[in-house]
């Protein structure tokens, strides 16, 4: 009696859950297209996730693209996974995501202290990731790893244009501000580096911590040695806060930051008043200069993200189309895609050009200058600033 | 000199933002001796709920003077924080009170996490540093390397009194001395007709206030706002508490200048260390702790029986 009445309930549950897949099945079956999920993690929350959510984005747009395509042979879903810009966070989630096997590749982190941590995390697993904009060196150059291929440049070129940019500029006199994430510290150590190369000078070096609010003892200190150029190594809450504190201060240097600090934040968090005339340098070319620019952000607007593209987005785009290409190509298959990805050569992309060499980093970099304008980053070329209009402070 | 002066200055600044914590904290303690850990996110807080109101105010009220747009916004400020000290202390101190210390410990860290995940979730781009407007003119005097700035001197002055009526609310007021009464013994002094939910409310109220407006002047001084700000602040207010001697005024307006100057310090007589400065800071704080375990101005022990 008792193992007919399992029986049937067995029975009722097993057509019950066929019912519900059926439908689902039958339009997998009728698009003839299996689905391949993809990855993405970067900082959707925090100070950064402005950046984080706009790179997001643009990876939604590339797979909603490429499911719209007729042509494509796997239908795409994003797994998207928040790091918080936070090491520990950021290896938790990468764990999560290259445990998952049904995850094929995955484009990742904005943050260099995240990025250092989780790449021996995707080698473990086999998870072919591309890193779309934390730029320490160490995170391709200090291991071979296949798996990890990066899209943007490093900071030693980032800093090798910033120095020169700067000497060119007329300025020798530099005190420098980092903070003590590895990405702080790196970008100091080649920036003071090709200052000291180009025959400049660097007063006084000053670590700070990642959320400190205070800065006016270092910055009086600052004061006293009367530089030319206040240097930032750091992302932009600190950044904001050390711009407003110079003023504050009456500190009349010209304020100088790294890719950390180019992000819309920056400017509202400051104001366009004060943010007028601060510099920033970032890998790649904006938008608007970009072939195809144009399309992308017509594209990104029609779809109603929340949030604007941001600087990063035009990378995750790029790295998020390579892999589906490579899923394309090879078949939903790591280790292929990883083989695959590494012999992308002189590729055209929105980006400009392409090329992985053997440590999965893309050998054509390419370093923009910009320039606050009434509230706006400009590239320093299409300036008010490099017309002679403007000028720096001196 | 001047560079003397500057660095005096800014230490000075700081000492008041801390001892306007500190005070908040030693209040909490000295009437209920409990230690509300969410302290620092409540002077957050403040400094949003000032900044929400100006925005309120500059769209619907773009011609009011600059002196009324500073009150309404330190008003608001107010009023948001001591409802929240208030409420914190109804449903969460007050009922937890017979429980283990540790627990009441525990629920206002916990509380002071919801604060700031709220402002960063649910505040307007609450997850990137908002601009809070000056409000005070921008007259400054430079001379070498001291930029005195009038703002400056206002907030300090402002912090100054503040913390002066907060002292004589305690010890002139009839609100005061049930205060005192309950700090020091509860049960006798709902003998003798003192209303100690009552009293435990406005000593939140009052603590909160202040808080408030320390959260105001953060604001102001630094032109910069942003969520994650009442961790640390928490944690420095605290200590100076504690430094001080916690339960005592004096004790918390000294420690919160005490551990301004060992930040300052930190970084003058070591530029090349300026990232250890807070590593210094809280060292000093351990080892003035182990000479004065209960404080550098203890509450008398006849108080504590």
């Amino acid at each position: 009696m008792i193992t007919r009445h399992i029986f049937r309930r067995a029975l009722f549950c097993f057509c019950l859950a066929l019912l519900m897949v059926l439908p689902g099945a039958m339009t997998a079956a009728a698009a003839g297209k299996s689905t391949v999920k993809l990855g993405y993690i970067g900082p959707l929350t925090g100070g950064n996730s402005s950046i984080g959510l706009g790179a997001r984005n643009a990876m939604e747009l590339a797979i909603l693209e490429r499911n719209g395509d007729a042509g494509a042979k796997y239908s795409y879903e994003l797994v998207s996974l928040d790091d918080e810009c936070k090491p520990n966070i950021g290896i938790q989630v990468a764990t999560k995501m290259a445990a998952d096997r049904s995850v094929l590749g995955a484009v990742a982190h904005y943050c260099s202290a995240v990025a250092l941590g989780t790449v021996d995390v995707y080698h473990r697993f086999g998870l072919p990731v591309i890193v779309y904009g934390a730029v320490h060196p160490d995170i391709t150059y200090a291991h071979d790893y296949p798996e990890v291929l990066r899209i943007i440049g490093t900071l030693v070129n980032q800093n090798q244009v910033a120095s020169k940019f700067m000497l060119s500029q007329g300025y020798r006199r530099f005190a420098v501000i980092s903070d003590t994430t590895d990405y702080g510290k790196s970008h100091k150590e080649y920036f003071t580096k090709y200052i000291k190369e180009g025959g400049g000078e660097i007063l006084e070096e000053f670590g700070v911590t990642a959320d400190q609010q205070d800065f006016t003892a270092e910055l009086t200190r600052i004061k006293s040695l009367n530089p030319q150029v206040v240097y930032f190594a750091g992302l932009t809450p600190l950044g904001v806060r050390i711009r407003a504190q110079m003023e504050k201060l009456g500190i009349k240097a010209q304020f100088e930051g790294v890719s950390g600090i180019k992000s819309e934040a920056f400017i509202t968090g400051l104001g366009a008043e004060l943010a007028e005339g601060c510099l920033s340098f970032l890998e790649g070319s904006p938008l608007e200069k970009l072939a195809g620019g144009d399309a992308f952000m017509k594209n990104y607007s029609a779809r109603n993200f929340k949030n604007p593209p941001d600087t990063m987005a035009p990378f995750t785009y790029v790295a998020a189309n390579q892999i589906m290409d490579a899923v394309e190509k090879v078949g939903p298959d790591r280790k292929k895609i990883i083989s695959y990805l590494r012999g992308i050569k002189d590729a055209d992309s929105l980006i400009g050009k392409v090329t992985y060499d053997e440590h999965g980093q893309n050998s054509e970099p390419y370093v923009s200058k910009y320039v606050v304008q009434d509230g706006v980053w400009l590239v320093w070329e299409d300036s008010e600033y490099a017309s002679g209009k403007r000028s720096l402070k001196k | 000199m001047d560079l003397i002066l500057q660095f005096c200055m800014n230490g000075l600044m700081l000492g008041m933002m801390y001892a306007l914590v500190a005070v908040g904290f030693t209040l909490f303690f000295g009437v209920l001796d409990v230690i509300v850990f969410s302290h620092g996110d409540t002077v957050m807080i403040g400094s949003f709920a000032g900044l929400a109101m100006y925005w309120w105010l500059g769209s619907y009220y773009p011609e009011l003077a600059v002196f009324w747009m500073t009150l309404w916004v330190l008003l608001a400020a107010v009023a948001v924080v001591a409802l929240l000290g208030m409420l914190t202390a109804d449903a969460m101190i007050v009922p937890l009170r017979k429980g283990p210390p540790l627990n009441t410990l525990l629920a206002t860290m916990m509380l002071g996490t919801v604060l700031r995940e709220s402002i960063r979730l649910f505040f307007p781009d609450g997850s990137n540093p908002q601009t809070f407007p000056g409000l005070l003119p921008d007259w400054s005097w430079q001379s070498g390397n001291l930029n005195l700035r009038f703002d400056n001197i206002v907030l300090f002055c402002s912090g100054a009194c503040i913390i002066a009526l907060v002292h004589l609310v305690i010890n002139r007021t009839r609100l005061g001395m049930a205060i005192r009464a309950v700090a020091q013994d509860e049960e006798a002094a709902q003998l003798m007709g003192v209303n100690f939910r009552f009293i435990v409310l406005a000593t939140f109220a009052l603590g909160s206030s202040v808080a408030a407006f320390a959260g105001v002047m953060n604001g102001m001084y630094y032109n910069e706002i942003n969520f994650g700000v009442g961790l640390l602040l928490g944690a420095i207010g605290f200590s100076s508490a504690v430094i001080g001697g916690l339960g005592n005024v004096y004790g918390a307006i000294l420690g919160g200048f005490i551990f301004a100057f060992l930040q300052t310090i930190g970084v003058v007589v070591m530029p090349f260390a300026s990232a250890y400065k807070d590593v210094f800071a809280f060292g000093a704080v351990i080892l003035l702790m182990a000479w004065r375990p209960t404080g550098l101005i203890a509450e008398p022990a006849s108080k504590r029986v």
